[in-house]
């Protein structure tokens, strides 16, 4: 009982760096109209530098803030010089370009830092183990994680309800025309949104860097999850992913852990239930 | 997306008689390539008929492909007379499931809902004991009418390859002469103004959504024949988007842009193998630039 209430924990701590990611992700979408399917090696980088700056500096903790700020700009000029052109492109368009940068990011990064697999060292800060409820311990990076992403996510719900700049990111994912007739700065708005979600993506992936071990497909699969959170949850919609990224995150821990066999069919099917009931998410409007 | 005229299909025919003559000239490296992009224009000629006619962007090919091609594996040894329906009928079934649920969805929604499925095909095979293994397995191949000698194999299967994509490729070009065929580049146009005008716009979708994909699962079962082994690789969405970018290269205006797009693609990476270890890079800069630069493909540049 008390293994399944650590498996628990685990879940909601996976659906919470979902969330960080496919945040991102639905944002991109809703405010920009663009599929990312590169969303998942920004994860992959971010794991990377985490280990290449651990590594260097001896000290995991100029990482996180080195993924955001890497992350940052390398979105916005990603932003600048290929996405915008294919804002109003077909879907098979920005499928393939997402889909060549995929393969440039991994070929980048097997020149850089080989195919092998890497372990991230916890930081010796939180290497240490908390007591939770029935006497089980827990380790306190996971729930340094936790802490983290939840702080993120309450500063993002404050960002996007309480600033201007939020209302304006906000009204684009709703109706992006009317943002453009409101003299928004729209293309402004999608460098921000695309930055911000390229940092928080990569954010995850250094955070992540210490609980899995850091390797060459690990872009591709969390690619998947997300962007069934992001179904799930409904294009555009933050508060969407929120819940459907917990919720993806719990069943995916939890059939890993009790059904191996068929955890990756149990998320898909998931998908496959909600999207037979509602075709356009749970928390979407339409 | 067009068709061609009788003078385009008698040069693609001439284009077929050469690869007909390659157990005259040809070693058996380069027949067995020639295997190899062949049957990659089969898997991406199935997707033309939902993407280039229906405008329909389907990650979930490579999944059909893949049920295909293991069923050939789940069989065991029996005859290609039994093989080949049973791989084409396993696949046009799972596209039947499938196809209803993706289906509801359109646009990004469609997209992500098939690539989740396509997924779920590849775990089914990796992860569960059914596909023996995230290895991959050889299989033993189907008897077929005569028993086929281990030289003369690639000059065999280079042939039945050819001919089964010329069979598919006369197939489609039918079925895009049918009213049926006129009705799915309707529903690329302007899917609202076809329902409007009384065509049931679902079911359309949903008959070309399972004709792709028991084509899918045919370019599969040939793969699976011509290899003799499968691995869960082939379901992966990498796999689905390979065929889309073949589509892409080729030319998604015209009905024979896979099968030029899937030779394109063939000798670039048989290029970029012999150039460099490094051939993602090039395999990358070549859908970048086909993205960016040849938007109507290499087969439709002149309209």
């Amino acid at each position: 009982m008390d293994g399944f209430l650590v498996q628990i924990i685990n879940g909601l701590q996976y659906g919470l760096l979902l969330f960080l990611i496919s945040s991102g992700l639905t944002l991109i979408f809703g405010v920009m109209g663009v599929i990312n399917l590169a969303h998942g090696s920004l994860f992959m980088i971010g794991a990377y530098l985490a280990y290449v700056v651990a590594g260097i500096t001896g000290d995991f903790w100029l990482a996180p803030p080195a993924a955001i700020v890497g992350g940052l700009g390398f979105g916005a000029v990603l932003e600048r010089v290929l996405f915008q052109r294919f804002r109003n492109r077909e879907h098979l368009d920005q499928v393939l370009l997402t889909f060549a940068l995929i393969l440039l990011f991994e070929e980048a990064r097997a020149s850089l830092v080989g195919n092998e697999f890497h372990a991230v060292a916890v930081p010796a800060l939180l290497d240490f183990s908390v007591p939770v409820v029935g006497g089980f311990a827990y380790s306190a990076y996971r729930i340094a994680v936790l802490g983290i992403c939840l702080l993120v996510a309450a500063g993002m719900v404050l960002f996007l309800g309480r600033t201007r700049v939020g209302a304006s990111i906000r009204a684009a994912a709703e109706n992006p025309e009317m943002v453009d007739l409101l003299g928004i700065d729209a293309r402004l708005i999608h460098t921000l949104v695309f930055a911000a979600g390229t940092a928080l993506a990569m954010l995850a992936g250094a955070l992540a860097a210490p609980l899995q071990s850091v390797y060459p497909g690990m872009g591709d699969s969390i690619l998947i999850a997300s962007f069934i959170v992001v179904v799930i949850g409904g294009l555009g919609s933050v508060g969407g992913a929120f819940w459907a990224a917990l919720l993806v995150g719990l069943i995916d821990t939890l059939g890993q852990v009790y059904f191996p066999q068929i955890a990756g069919i149990a998320v898909c099917g998931l998908m496959a239930l909600v999207l037979s009931w509602r075709p356009t998410g749970l928390f979407s409007r339409a | 997306m067009t068709r061609l005229g009788p003078r385009g299909n008698l040069f693609l025919a001439a284009a077929a008689l050469v690869l007909a003559s390659m157990p005259y000239w040809s070693g058996l490296y380069d027949m067995q390539l020639a295997s190899t992009a062949l049957i990659a224009a089969m898997f991406a000629l199935s997707l033309q008929i939902l993407t280039g006619a229906a405008g329909l962007v389907s990650l979930a090919h490579a999944g059909f492909f893949g049920v295909g091609a293991y069923t050939v594996y789940l069989l065991g040894a029996g005859s290609i007379f039994v093989t080949l329906p049973a791989a084409m009928l396993s696949a046009g079934i799972a596209a039947a499931v499938i196809g209803p649920i993706a289906l509801r969805t359109r646009g990004f929604y469609f997209l992500m809902t098939t690539l989740a499925f396509g997924q779920m095909l590849f775990f089914l095979f990796h992860d569960t004991p059914l596909g023996g293994g995230a290895d991959g397995v050889f299989l033993t191949r189907p008897s077929m009418m005569w028993t086929v000698t281990k030289s003369a194999r690639p000059a065999v299967f280079l042939l039945l390859n050819l001919v089964t994509l010329s069979l598919m490729y006369l197939g489609l070009w039918w079925l895009m002469g049918t009213m049926f065929g006129h009705a799915l580049l309707g529903i690329r146009i302007n899917e609202d103004r076809m329902r409007a005008t009384g065509h049931d716009v679902q079911r359309l979708k949903l008959i070309a959504f399972i004709v792709s994909g028991a084509l899918a699962g045919l370019a599969g079962h040939m793969a699976a024949l011509t290899d003799a082994f499968v691995s869960p690789e082939i379901l992966d969405w990498h796999h689905s988007a390979e065929a889309l970018l073949m589509i892409l290269l080729g030319g998604i205006g015209v009905l024979h842009g896979p099968i030029v797009g899937a030779f394109a693609l063939t000798l670039v990476r048989e290029f970029g193998q012999s150039v460099t270890e490094r051939q993602r890079l090039i395999e990358g800069m070549v859908i970048l630039a086909a993205v960016l630069l040849l938007r109507r493909g290499l087969a439709g540049w002149r309209r």
